[in-house]
């Protein structure tokens, strides 16, 4: 019996060695931010105008708001616009990507309009959806789609042009079926190209988002107290809407995004 | 079914001929030119022959990966139950090897409950919830045997499926396929460029050649089971088929 060698698989299933601990990340992300804060401080005092307020002054300016109510509400409603985008962008990129990630004529046909639309403007897709579709929520949610779908729809192009024939053609072989081979053949390969497409497309989303309720003049959000408060050049007030927004997307990517990435990449060695 | 097990199923192979378009689009390369044989039910044939000799075509055209090619392809009274154990072992990565082996079979198909004592005979117990690529080459090597056999089928083809492989590791899935084959004798058609792994393992093999792109030599193999595990008779014996 000479297959029952030695296995070597155990060793192989013990965690990572020699990459950061979850932990000590967290340590010098603290560090880190400390540091920034410090550093803001000396030189709001040093400059001493209020168009540069220091960290106490912007922490202020959030604390009244958020007893107030409004930097609740204009979070939310941000919040949902961004989910929303982000969902119809991700799902109509995903299609577009894989149907011409799969199909070489679809490709060399759309393959132009990708680079068009990846390089226009992202004022021009918002000042042509306002104009045609007039100030309504479903102009910004649609604009801001635009905005991202180039992207998830190249990201997936890769996606669907990497996937390995050998796998398939065991799938046929071995009469997976189409709803087994999607789900255990195709899908698995395509996750980490949405995850990508997922995390940096959030990052672009939500500071569209804000640029969308700013220019379609919309009565709500983060973009329109930024916008209103760009008016009166109230710095502390751009500071703290900012700076709530960044801890709601973190928590978004870090709570959600991040776990799904680790999740989806357990089996690599 | 069991019917079927009794009989075995015959493979008949009558290629007239098979071409590829030539690299640079102009003319065609002739990659097999009328070769055919009748391989008998239950019988272990080995096609053998030098790289680029269209033995791996052959069995894509058997297997029914490639239509593209004239002549016929038949297999007895019914529609056989074909697996095919390929070159490389082309496991699901994202599905342990348990479930690489559930995943081969339809979900309720009675062969399920085949699946751990099968993982003990090719000794993967132990490794059965570990992802593909976290084990050595021969363990997934093995389980890919385990997938084919656990098919239970009429024909089995095999595309050299021993190959980078150190010689022991080899060594031992050949033994691990020859336990295999005899507690279930099926109709099997195994590639492989090694000469001494066709001796040890075939009742009959089928020489191609180079560039003729035909069959050039037609032998049984004079070997019993326990003759096959002693080294110096296999040899003698590739000597005697190959001259060599």
């Amino acid at each position: 019996m000479a297959h029952a060698s030695t296995p070597t698989f155990s060793t192989r299933l013990a965690p990572k060695a020699g990459y950061d601990l979850p932990s000590s990340r967290v340590v010098w992300a603290v560090i880190s931010l400390s540091a920034l804060v410090a550093i803001w401080a000396i030189a709001a005092s040093l400059v001493g105008s209020r168009h540069l307020p220091g960290p106490g002054m912007v922490l202020g300016v959030m604390m009244r708001e958020a007893a107030a109510g409004t930097l609740w509400s204009n979070l939310a409603i941000t919040l949902m616009r961004v989910t929303l985008a982000f969902t119809v962008a991700m799902l109509i990129g995903a299609a577009i990507g894989i149907v011409i990630g799969s199909h070489r004529l679809a490709d060399r046909f759309f393959d132009s309009w990708l680079v068009l639309f990846l390089n226009l403007p992202a004022l021009v897709i918002i000042a042509l959806c306002y104009v045609w579709l007039g100030t309504t929520e479903l102009t910004a949610i649609v604009a801001v789609a635009i905005n991202k779908i180039p992207n998830v729809a190249v990201q997936m192009r890769e996606g669907a042009r990497s996937l390995n024939r050998d796998l398939q053609e065991m799938a046929e072989l071995y009469n997976f079926g189409r709803w087994k081979t999607l789900r255990h053949v195709t899908i698995p390969q395509l996750a980490p190209f949405f995850a990508a497409a997922a995390r940096s497309g959030l990052a672009l989303v939500w500071k569209i988002v804000l640029v969308v309720e700013a220019l379609g003049g919309h009565p709500t959000g983060v973009g329109h107290q930024i916008h209103a408060a760009f008016g009166n050049y109230d710095v502390p007030t751009i500071l703290a809407y900012a700076l709530a927004f960044i801890v709601v997307i973190q928590i978004v990517e870090l709570g959600i995004l991040q776990p799904l990435q680790t999740r989806l990449n357990k089996w690599r060695r | 079914m069991a019917a079927v097990m009794e009989a075995g199923t015959p493979v008949h192979v009558r290629v007239e001929n098979k071409t590829f378009p030539a690299v640079g689009g102009r003319g065609e390369i002739n990659v097999l030119n009328k070769v055919s044989f009748d391989v008998a039910p239950r019988s272990f044939v080995v096609l053998t022959g030098p790289s680029g000799c269209g033995k791996s075509t052959l069995l894509n055209i058997v297997a029914g990966l490639d239509p593209d090619y004239r002549g016929t392809v038949t297999f007895g009274e019914r529609k056989p139950r074909l697996t095919f154990i390929f070159q490389t072992p082309r496991l699901l990565p994202w599905r342990t090897i348990r479930e690489n082996l559930t995943l081969s079979l339809p979900d309720g198909d009675p062969r399920q409950a085949n699946i751990d004592a099968m993982l003990t005979r090719v000794g993967l117990t132990e490794a059965q919830h570990a992802y593909p690529e976290r084990t050595s080459l021969g363990m997934q090597r093995r389980a890919a045997l385990a997938r084919g056999f656990l098919q239970e089928p009429d024909v089995l083809l095999m595309d050299e499926p021993f190959v980078s492989l150190d010689d022991p590791t080899a060594h031992g899935l050949r033994e691990l396929l020859t336990q295999l084959w005899s507690s279930r004798p099926t109709t099997v058609l195994f590639v492989t460029h090694d000469r001494t792994e066709s001796v040890m393992l075939g009742t009959r093999i089928l020489r191609l050649a180079a560039g003729s792109a035909n069959i050039v030599a037609d032998e049984e193999v004079r070997l019993t089971p326990v003759e096959r595990l002693d080294r110096g008779r296999v040899l003698a014996e590739q000597k005697r088929i190959f001259q060599d």
